[in-house]
């Protein structure tokens, strides 16, 4: 009998192009995503050096991390209407696919992947974004890289890469009413810090993650890099396929019954060996809401900021506290805010949107702070509209938007003021993130949209509406 | 990128863990579309205050640290996002070598793509390396061949280093140059596919 492998194993020898005693394998690119801020100086890299794009059907770009999102007619930063200029030019140039800020797919390079069904198990996919990690939900190798890195694809669609240490995060057990795949992966992050994936590939599994819908399990995956990994992936299953099936780019009909089978028989097999494994109970975990300034600051919504004596890293944590501008020991329930931001590629999806809407249906955003709402794609805000999304938003008070990367890095016009503090979906707490001095709390949707009408955060689980969002979706 | 092999120069310290590539390069910068100019915006925030004004008591503008080449940090420098700005930044600013005891993993690949050392050292060579930095007294001597850092007026250390990602740095040889040669062996794949 074979050994039994991992996913990661399978997909990674599937992928050697190149192999030599000592040195990292080269590996094939099966899907390159491109946006504007990353891929500039590659384009100029190959036209410095007279090089061509290999596989400009293997490519895909679009705009996301600039794009305004309202009053799109005018775009006023000249420099980021410039970049994105730059990206038209550079596509129109070297035969490329672009979803522009006008075309019906644009949205979030990590969105807008996995919904027009390029985003497949088994692929190994790249993009200049450390994001890319979200598109491991189906099973594919999918990793961030740097701008040498999207040049080196373009002309070769091949990739250097040492081969990485495999890592089983198992979560065991079932997620409580409530709680969300939001609270799973910050309370992975919190649990075991910020860099125990580095060197390693990520598989989530276990009877949980079983049970996440593609939505969460992108989720989930999003995050892998905030806990130091590369890319973080899980074994298709069932879910998987049905999520695929009738996708714009898979295989049609008798073609993509073919490929369910292959993309299954990717799943690690039973008994495979892990370099390291980690295991969480999903039973324990509660919402989560991040008090500091990177993602492995997080509390229980019912508890408190830590007590500063009690860190192996105090001035760290004192840092962190003071940006922040909070107490130790602080409850979590008492931090008021004046922002708040549901999107970003970690939970903009319809099923965000629609869970959060049902927390807010009937209320109204308390007076003072300033609401968005931002669609992970044009097809998302499409849908959501047609369902009645955007009026249950805008009636409780929320900004309704057009689909972009926004708030989360706050290189448009969506900034966070100085001082200003911010209950958000997104995925990154550094300072300054949503905007110079500004401060920044990892939740999900829902904590995010209860914290809206409340102007601090509560826990969703009792908050009055809860009931109504199971039931309805 | 430019060849490095033997560097010497004057050794920085921040003493902070998980300096995130936000704080390295924040994002008001990435717009721009050319590689160079971004050392001017390197730890912008920590380094101006909001009217632009140098703020005295961050590392990179104390009197004592003006012309380091050298950067000593804690671990998992350069987490977060793969802006390859970043690197860009530090070697635009005149960063040649960085050790800490530990990389994020697309910081680390970005460094080495941009002719920047990334060094992996234990935690306590660099707390006692820092104390001295910290007093603008320390001078180092970076033998990439070697694999050695050499303290001026003291110690000798080695350090790890793939031979790969070391012959790379010492030649300063361009990846895709390489990678073209392989030219048969890619498309030799893309066929059986």
């Amino acid at each position: 009998m074979e050994k039994a492998k991992t996913i990661i194993d399978k997909i990674w020898e599937k992928h050697v192009v190149h192999r030599e005693e000592n040195k990292p394998d080269l590996l094939y690119i099966d899907l390159h995503l491109v946006h504007e801020v990353t891929s500039p100086q590659a384009f100029e890299g190959l036209r410095l050096n007279n090089r061509k794009v290999r596989r400009p059907d293997l490519t895909f770009a679009t705009v996301d991390h600039n794009v305004p999102t309202k009053n799109r007619d005018v775009i006023k930063d000249a420099v980021s209407k410039k970049q994105m200029e730059a990206l038209k030019t550079n596509c129109r140039d070297f035969g490329i696919t672009l979803a522009d800020m006008f075309h019906p797919n644009q949205g979030i390079v990590h969105v807008i992947g996995p919904e027009l069904g390029l985003t497949q198990p088994g692929k190994t996919i790249v993009c200049g974004d450390s994001h890319t990690s979200t598109h491991g939900a189906f099973g594919a190798l999918a990793f961030g890289i740097g701008t040498s890195e999207v040049e080196h694809v373009l002309a070769t669609q091949t990739l250097w890469q040492e081969r990485p240490k495999t890592l089983n995060v198992k979560v065991e057990g079932d997620l409580g009413p409530g709680v969300t795949a939001k609270d799973l992966i910050l309370a992975i992050i919190s649990k075991f810090g910020v860099k125990f994936g580095t060197g390693y590939v990520m598989e989530y599994t276990g009877k949980a993650i079983r049970s996440l819908t593609m939505e969460e399990r992108m989720t989930v995956c999003n995050m892998s890099i905030e806990a130091g990994a590369r890319a973080g992936l899980i074994s298709p299953d069932q879910t998987t396929v049905d999520y695929l099936k009738g996708r714009a780019n898979v295989p049609q009909a008798d073609a993509f019954e073919k490929a369910a089978k292959s993309w299954l028989a990717l799943a690690t097999d039973e008994g495979a060996a892990y370099d390291k494994t980690v295991t969480i109970h999903a039973d324990e975990v509660e919402p989560q809401v991040s008090w500091g300034t990177n993602p492995g600051m997080c509390a229980p919504i019912n508890g408190s900021t830590p007590t500063i004596a009690d860190s192996d890293h105090p001035e760290d944590l004192q840092r962190a506290l003071a940006y922040m501008d909070l107490q130790e020991n602080q409850p979590i329930t008492s931090i008021p805010i004046d922002h708040v931001f549901i999107g970003s590629c970690t939970n903009s999806r319809l099923s965000d949107l629609r869970k959060a809407s049902q927390i807010v249906v009937g209320k109204k955003v308390k007076e003072g702070v300033r609401a968005i709402v931002v669609p992970g794609s044009f097809g998302v805000k499409m849908q959501a509209e047609k369902e009645g999304i955007d009026t249950i938003f805008k009636d409780a008070g929320f900004e309704w938007r057009e689909a972009g990367c926004s708030m989360c890095l706050a290189m448009n016009d969506d900034v966070v003021p100085p001082g200003g503090r911010c209950a958000s979906t997104s995925n990154r707490n550094f300072e300054g993130r949503q905007g110079n001095g500004a401060r920044t709390h990892l939740v999900s949707p829902e904590m995010a949209a209860a914290a809206a009408i409340e102007g601090h955060f509560v826990d969703v689980r009792t908050y009055a509406n809860h009931q109504s969002t199971s039931a309805a979706f | 990128m430019e060849a490095i092999q033997v560097h010497q120069g004057k050794a920085i310290a921040m003493d902070r863990s998980n300096i995130d590539t936000d704080q390295i390069i924040p994002k008001q910068f990435l717009k721009r579309i050319e590689r160079t100019g971004f050392g001017q915006f390197l730890f912008y925030h920590w380094r101006f205050d909001d009217d632009g004004k140098e703020r005295p008591e961050f590392e990179l503008n104390k009197q004592e640290n003006k012309g380091a080449s050298i950067l000593l940090a804690g671990e998992n420098f350069g987490c977060g996002s793969s802006r390859e700005h970043a690197p860009w930044a530090l070697l635009d600013y005149g960063f040649r070598v960085i050790i800490a005891p530990s990389f994020a993993d697309i910081f680390y690949n970005n460094a080495l793509k941009n002719g920047i050392v990334p060094i992996k050292m234990d935690e306590t060579v660099i707390k006692k390396w820092m104390a001295v930095a910290e007093q603008g007294k320390l001078e180092l001597v970076v033998d990439l061949p070697e694999q050695e850092i050499t303290v001026i007026g003291g110690e000798k250390i080695h350090f790890d280093i793939p031979a790969y990602h070391k012959e790379k740095l010492i030649n300063g040889w361009d990846d895709i140059a390489l990678t073209l040669q392989l030219e048969d062996d890619i498309a030799a794949y893309e066929a059986a596919k």
